[in-house]
């Protein structure tokens, strides 16, 4: 049997890191610009206007390229649950697995199905069936969001199972209570109104493109109206979801939200930071300023509020986290250390009960079964050895949420600025408006990646929250493997992105068709 | 039986269906690897991508769905075949990876690397891909070498549940000759079934007539290898599982004496077989019988769909490590909860619902065969 290597936890992080990373680059395109297009061919049917048709179609093509690209790099994301988290997929493969068959058999098939419709029935089906499957692409793809989230979001919040020692695994109890977690249903909001956000400024972008260019002006400001008022909605959306974010990982992952705000020491009445400059020597257990400088929101006890519902929550930072004895809606919370000894305990009493088991002791196999039930939800902490284990990266989380949070607000503005504009009739002059529009585009990609690192970095060392850290989650390959394969898809999905970029860009300046009847 | 074993057959008569569909739909790959060989001018090219390239999204949803069913139902297979067998899954996803963009990217201004490399990215995928999909399958009646201890999962230092016997990952497959016949033989299969499609949806003299003609050099060797595979297994040891114990011991004519105890599967095996000759004779015979796809399709769907279910049914591993046999996969010691199948039973009754849209929007768009004005004339032809 081969003891388990550091290095092979580390880049298989990296492997999947790389890939989902690659992986989001299309799909918040996919998921935005699969409802714009929609619309856009709602009102073509809806006015009879060919000029909405060809809008409809220049936002087609460019989708069509975009999705290609994102279906490459999504199979891998599938499957590497088994080649290179093994272990992960039979310990909980018994409830993550039934959300991806669903997304397959739900999801998948719809969006295969109407996209073809949709690239190639504009001739052969009727306008009405064209835009039910126009509408059934986008809702296909949303469908497919929807379960690997509720997938992401069971690994954040593990709910409706029950661990099962006889077959060493979590098994299902409750479908719906892990299909309507509130935090799935928050994910999912929140996840969807933002890649919304990321079709709308893309549209907006190319869109003010044209403007800047003197051409198209017509297509131009029909697509800006559509994106800009697509984009505000989803903006103000997105506020919605995000407050319900930090509400939910307050009260299930609060070591994430501790991380998110850089908060060491808790406190009640607890400020949100606008932005700070987090001190790079500080660490958990010592009395050094977190900060080098920071701005707070002025509103006073912010945090508390957002993560608790109440101005004068107290908010446990890392230190508090770690060495445990304040109070939660569920009790007093433990040290790192008694969870530790408790995930131990729970470990031993398995091993115990198998042995028991074994020998048909069945006595005996009902107390340490009993002793695995009382300690099973520190069971993960059973495979960590210090503190600073539970302790995720500290400055990628806290900036990356910064970032998030500020481009939201300015995506905000920039829409509300695009409407007031177009409504005005003076979005055709306003040439730096277009200029800006055009230069967030990539912006709005940043925001979605930040976003998940707040997600995925914000929960480590977990692969399933207090349960399953990722040290226990491995396959039993090679690090050079791994190695190899990380290099290849990097290779591979970057040459594919140069590709997808330059036919994009191709596209762009070619414009929309106009084949007037 | 129980309802947990009833929901465990159900189970795996789904993972046999997916894999009979998928091996139908890979005739997308076959027409793929016969793209610098079948279609000569430009022309000919661009009609053979474009037919394919609207159906690529079927079979590649399959093969995903196929993962995430068996995911679902079997999860143990999935963390110890996707984890062990490391280098082939990775090399079959690496070539459906370059065959998703690959349509969609060759014929658009700015794709980098120039229409022939999209072109050999499908040409790959159609090879390589058909073949090691079948090599894969084949260790289900062969064996792989692993071993499976789920109480590892609390050895801190060395906590992997499934592993691989040895370094190759999978790739030492290829040693043995049964795999490499059913991969040729899936490969080959691919290729028949696309020269049948093709025969029924083109509309272009010259390429219908190089259909026929290839369809013997293709037939011919699927026919071969298909028999050298299906004698192998049932003449040989298979990897039968005592109902009481649950031990797992070889037994000559397992696969054999499966077909003989179930003469349900065997019949719809040789109905199976017969379907996929009748399409491929009356194509070979008569130049103006179009309809072979629909007969070699079904055909292929309920051979492969019965190879997969003399694998994992009777009291058969269907997974088999040939190193540890008591580590291997059984539909009852590798699935998930009841409940878990359960409730994916409860999804499984819209598979039908899902079939009948497919149809439909397939049938909206097919309504005549296809040439070479009709891909001119479309807006969004790769």
């Amino acid at each position: 049997m081969e003891l388990l290597d550091a290095a092979l936890v580390n880049w298989s992080r990296a492997q999947f890191a790389l890939t989902a990373m690659y992986h989001w680059i299309f799909v918040p395109l996919t998921l935005g610009l699969a409802v714009i297009m929609a619309i856009m061919e709602s009102i073509y049917l809806k006015t009879g206007d060919e000029k909405w048709k060809n809008v409809a179609k220049f936002w087609m093509t460019l989708f069509g390229i975009n999705f290609a690209i994102g279906v490459a790099t999504g199979i891998i994301m599938e499957f590497q649950f088994g080649t290179n988290w093994s272990n992960y997929s039979w310990f909980v493969g018994d409830i993550f697995g039934a959300p991806l068959a669903i997304e397959g058999i739900l999801a998948f098939f719809m969006e295969a199905t109407f996209i073809s419709v949709m690239f190639f029935g504009w001739n052969k089906v009727s306008k009405k069936f064209h835009l039910a499957a126009t509408w059934l692409t986008a809702l296909g793809a949303t469908l497919s969001a929807l379960w690997i989230l509720i997938a992401n979001a069971w690994m954040q919040y593990p709910i409706g199972m029950e661990f099962n020692p006889d077959t060493v695994r979590n098994e299902m109890v409750d479908f719906w209570a892990v299909v309507l977690s509130p935090i799935a249903i928050n994910k999912f909001l929140h996840t969807i109104v933002s890649s919304w956000v990321v079709g709308a400024l893309f549209v907006v972008g190319i869109s003010g493109w044209f403007l800047i260019k003197k051409r198209e002006v017509d297509f131009a400001i029909k697509s800006l109206w559509v994106g800009a008022i697509f984009g505000l909605v989803s903006s103000v959306l997105i506020i919605w979801t995000g407050d319900g974010s930090a509400y939910h990982v307050s009260q299930r992952q609060p070591m994430k939200l501790a991380a998110m705000e850089g908060l060491y020491e808790g406190q009640k009445n607890a400020d949100l930071l606008a932005f700070a400059v987090l001190n790079p020597e500080k660490t958990y257990n010592d009395s050094i300023e977190p900060y080098i400088m920071s701005v707070k929101v002025p509103i006073p006890g912010l945090l508390s509020f957002l993560g608790y519902r109440d101005f004068e929550a107290f908010v446990p930072g890392i230190k508090d986290i770690i060495e445990g004895g304040y109070e939660t809606s569920e009790g007093t919370a433990l040290s790192f250390e008694e969870r530790k000894e408790r995930g131990k305990m729970a470990q031993t009493a398995l091993d115990e009960y198998k042995k028991a088991m074994s020998i048909k002791d069945t006595s005996n196999a009902l107390i340490h079964k009993k002793i695995l039930r009382e300690n099973y939800a520190h069971f993960g902490y059973g495979y960590l050895s210090k503190p600073e284990d539970i302790i995720p990266n500290i400055p990628l989380v806290f900036y990356s949420f910064h970032i998030m949070v500020g481009l939201g607000m300015y995506f905000l503005a920039l829409f509300a600025l695009l409407l007031f504009m177009l409504y005005r009739r003076k979005m055709e002059k306003a040439y730096w408006l277009s200029y800006a529009a055009l230069f967030t585009i990539p912006l709005g990609y940043v925001a979605s990646q930040v976003g998940w690192i707040v997600a995925e970095m914000g929960r480590q060392p977990w692969a399933i929250q207090d349960v399953l850290p990722l040290q226990a989650a491995i396959s039993g390959i090679s690090v050079e493997s791994v190695k190899i394969t990380v290099f290849l898809f990097a290779a591979l999905f970057t040459a594919l992105l140069i590709a997808e970029v330059r036919i994009m860009t191709k596209q762009v300046k070619k414009g929309p068709e106009t084949d007037q009847p | 039986m129980t309802t947990y074993i009833i929901l465990q057959h159900y189970w795996w008569f789904i993972i046999s269906l997916l894999g009979g569909l998928l091996a139908f739909l890979l005739f997308v790959q076959g027409g793929q690897s016969m793209l610098f060989s079948l279609s000569k001018t430009e022309d000919e090219k661009r009609l053979l991508v474009n037919i394919l390239g609207r159906k690529w999204e079927y079979t590649f949803t399959t093969l995903v769905t196929f993962g995430g069913a068996f995911f679902a139902s079997f999860p143990l297979f999935y963390s110890t075949s996707f984890g062990g067998a490391y280098w082939v899954w990775m090399i079959i996803l690496f070539c459906f990876i370059i065959q998703a963009v690959s349509f969609e990217f060759q014929s658009k201004p700015g794709n980098t690397y120039g229409k022939t490399t999209y072109r050999s990215f499908l040409w790959i995928n159609g090879v390589l891909g058909t073949f090691l999909l079948g090599a894969a399958i084949a260790t289900f009646f062969t064996g792989s070498d692993f071993s499976v201890n789920k109480g590892n999962i609390t050895q801190q230092l060395a906590p992997v549940i499934s592993q691989w016997g040895n370094n190759w990952h999978g790739l030492e497959a290829l040693l043995e000759p049964r795999n490499w016949a059913l991969g040729l033989t899936v490969l080959f299969l691919a290729r028949t079934n696309a020269l049948l499609f093709l025969i029924n949806r083109l509309n272009n003299k010259t390429l219908e007539e190089r259909s026929h003609k290839y369809l013997f050099y293709n037939a011919i060797p699927f026919v071969i290898f298909f028999l050298i595979f299906v004698t192998w297994i049932l003449i040989g040891k298979g990897f039968a599982v005592n109902a009481e114990t649950g031990e797992v011991s070889l037994e000559q004519f397992k696969y054999f004496h499966n077909l003989i105890e179930m003469p349900i599967i065997m019949i719809v095996f040789v109905v199976g077989v017969i379907l996929v000759l009748t399409g491929i004779i009356a194509s070979m015979i008569s130049k103006n019988f179009r309809k072979g796809i629909w007969f070699s399709g079904a055909g292929s769907i309920l051979t492969v769909c019965t190879l997969l279910l003399i694998a994992g049914f009777n009291n058969t591993a269907y997974y088999p490590s040939s190193t540890d046999l008591q580590s291997s996969l059984t539909i009852f010691n590798s699935s998930s909860s009841e409940f878990t199948l359960k409730t994916m039973s409860y999804v499984s009754i819209l598979i039908p619902f899902v079939l009948a849209y497919i149809f439909y929007a397939w049938r909206s768009l097919e309504k005549k065969r296809t040439d070479i004005e009709d891909i001119n004339n479309d807006h969004h032809a790769y």
